[in-house]
């Protein structure tokens, strides 16, 4: 639909970065950029004092070369999806979710720049919630049972190896699946 | 099924209302989430991504908020269908792009839309107009828990939701509004504004989103961070930004009327006039101008005009909904032509702005 904006620097290549920044008079200056010359220019947070530069090309740009950096150039893969981190180094993108753990300690860092925290505070899926607070409660509740064997307090004992019987099925269904 | 006959009209989709609708045009929450055993769209080679929406299209389909929803998969719509789709806010550029092994589920109401294997497996939104962040949210989290009992999701206790790009790791969220700003702009005080909103870890982009012109004065302002904050949070914080830009909107209009009153007018006048008179206009051009004109009938410029007239316009005059309407493919230069036509005829009944505006209602 719309014809293709060219690079404003080389002139060659199509551009994918686009600023544009309105001057005291009312006019419109336009920079258009391809990834290449964005890359070449170090455009960063702050160009022309206007739209910051698309976050994810930006930073998937930058992550590729931390994770390079981190396993020595050696170059990792994934076992499940073949995914390699100079694939990463082209897209910015994963492979598949086990792209995470197979690339865990290049990402940490990254991670780290892109977040407000490396850990997840937020949803998580009903079943998987429901089984971790099992879990929890699991664990919490041999410790008191084992205290109260320790004290020889026995009718509480007895009540505790039931709340604990009573857990392990439901423990043991979302794991099934 | 042609899509313009599932979409609600143009006209009716401006009769749509919600808080601060003059300055929010509409609200969005999006998730992204993944299966637990494909590779993602981008690096999934085509009979997985297949599999993949043979999975996941029909659960959404089951949905009971997808009753008589419009379901399809990509390689069934035609160019011109996508396009209209993108001008309508409905899916993304990336997604339009996309042919076999993606697939849209819309809902009668436009309220949800589920893109299938666009960047992820799932990007689900929820649309909302005017500033309902809230609701969009809780919109969505229903729709997502209610998901999750048919589809095995990619989680990580540490890392949360998976995401094929870190940067929408854990929540997956992207919650997001469309600004109209034209008195931040005339008054030159967008760019402080955005960079300051900015410095808030927020993102301001263009009307189509990332890496677009801000065409019509219209800004989408998101978060960028997804992980180590819960969604509440983030909406919150969202919310609570877009409230302030909105009072600087505001002051700036009424700053502009009281101080720069000949300048204003001299702009909204201007931009009616080549509205109402131009003979060939192309799309960027219309829709700068139709931003000052919507600005005029807030500021009472126009009594006699609904701001739906403008809205409306803003929506018919865009590339693929011009060229939908005629059979015949046209040229960017015969565009130009049709839709000055459609904007005159438009405008036909319209007076010129009054120089004596009336007291700004909202």
């Amino acid at each position: 639909m719309d014809e293709k904006k060219m690079c404003s620097v080389c002139k060659e290549k199509p551009a994918t970065l686009f600023f544009s920044k309105i001057s005291s008079d009312n006019k419109k200056q336009n920079l258009d950029l391809c990834d290449a010359c964005a890359k070449a220019k170090g455009v960063s947070d702050d160009p022309l004092a206007f739209l910051v530069p698309d976050a994810d090309v930006m930073l998937g740009l930058g992550a590729a070369q931390e994770i390079t950096q981190t396993t020595g150039g050696v170059d990792l893969k994934c076992p499940r999806c073949g995914f390699s981190q100079a694939d990463f180094k082209k897209s910015g993108r994963l492979g598949c979710p086990e792209c995470y753990e197979v690339f865990a300690e290049g990402l940490a860092g990254l991670l780290k720049t892109m977040h407000k925290g490396t850990r997840h505070t937020g949803k998580s899926p009903e079943a998987l919630r429901r089984s971790r607070d099992n879990a929890e409660r699991f664990k919490l509740l041999q410790k008191k049972l084992a205290k109260a064997v320790e004290a020889e307090d026995f009718e509480q004992a007895a009540k505790v190896r039931d709340e604990l019987k009573d857990l392990t099925p439901r423990t043991a269904e979302p794991a099934k699946k | 099924m042609d899509i313009c006959d599932f979409l609600i009209t143009p006209a009716e989709a401006t009769r749509l209302h919600g808080p601060h609708d003059r300055i929010v045009m509409s609200s969005r929450v999006r998730l992204a989430r993944n299966l637990k055993d494909a590779a993602y769209p981008g690096w999934a080679k085509k009979p997985e991504r297949i599999k993949v929406l043979e999975t996941i299209r029909p659960a959404v389909e089951s949905l009971p908020e997808m009753k008589d929803a419009f379901s399809e998969a990509m390689d069934n719509l035609g160019v011109l269908d996508k396009q209209i789709l993108v001008e309508r806010h409905l899916i993304s550029r990336e997604h339009a792009a996309k042919s076999s092994g993606s697939g849209l589920v819309l809902n009668r109401a436009e309220t949800f839309c589920v893109m299938i294997n666009e960047e992820d497996h799932l990007r689900m939104q929820a649309l909302r107009p005017g500033l309902q962040l809230r609701q969009a949210w809780t919109a969505i989290d229903h729709l997502d828990s209610e998901l999750e009992k048919k589809l095995d999701y990619a989680f990580s206790n540490e890392l949360g939701y998976l995401t094929a790009c870190p940067t929408n790791l854990g929540t997956g969220i992207r919650v997001s509004a469309m600004l109209h700003l034209p008195g931040l702009v005339l008054a030159e005080q967008i760019n402080p504004i955005i960079q300051s909103v900015n410095k808030l870890g927020l993102a301001v982009r263009g009307l189509y989103g990332e890496g677009t012109e801000a065409l019509g004065n219209v800004f989408q302002v998101s978060n960028q961070m997804t992980l180590g904050e819960n969604e509440t949070t983030i909406v919150e914080r969202l919310d609570k930004v877009l409230l302030q830009i909105i009072e600087h909107e505001e002051n700036a209009r009424q700053t502009l009327l009281e101080k720069k009153t000949k300048v204003v007018f001299n702009h909204i006048g201007r931009a009616y006039g080549v509205l109402a008179n131009a003979h060939s206009i192309s799309s960027k051009e219309t829709m700068n101008l139709l931003s000052l004109m919507r600005l005029g009938v807030d500021l009472g410029l126009f009594p006699a005009v609904e701001r739906s007239l403008v809205d409306e316009l803003f929506i018919t005059t865009q590339p693929a909904h011009l060229q939908k309407q005629f059979s015949d493919k046209l040229s960017a230069e015969e565009r130009d032509l049709l839709r000055s036509d459609m904007v005159r005829e438009r405008l036909k009944n319209v007076s010129r702005p009054s120089v004596k505006p009336l007291k700004p209602g909202n």
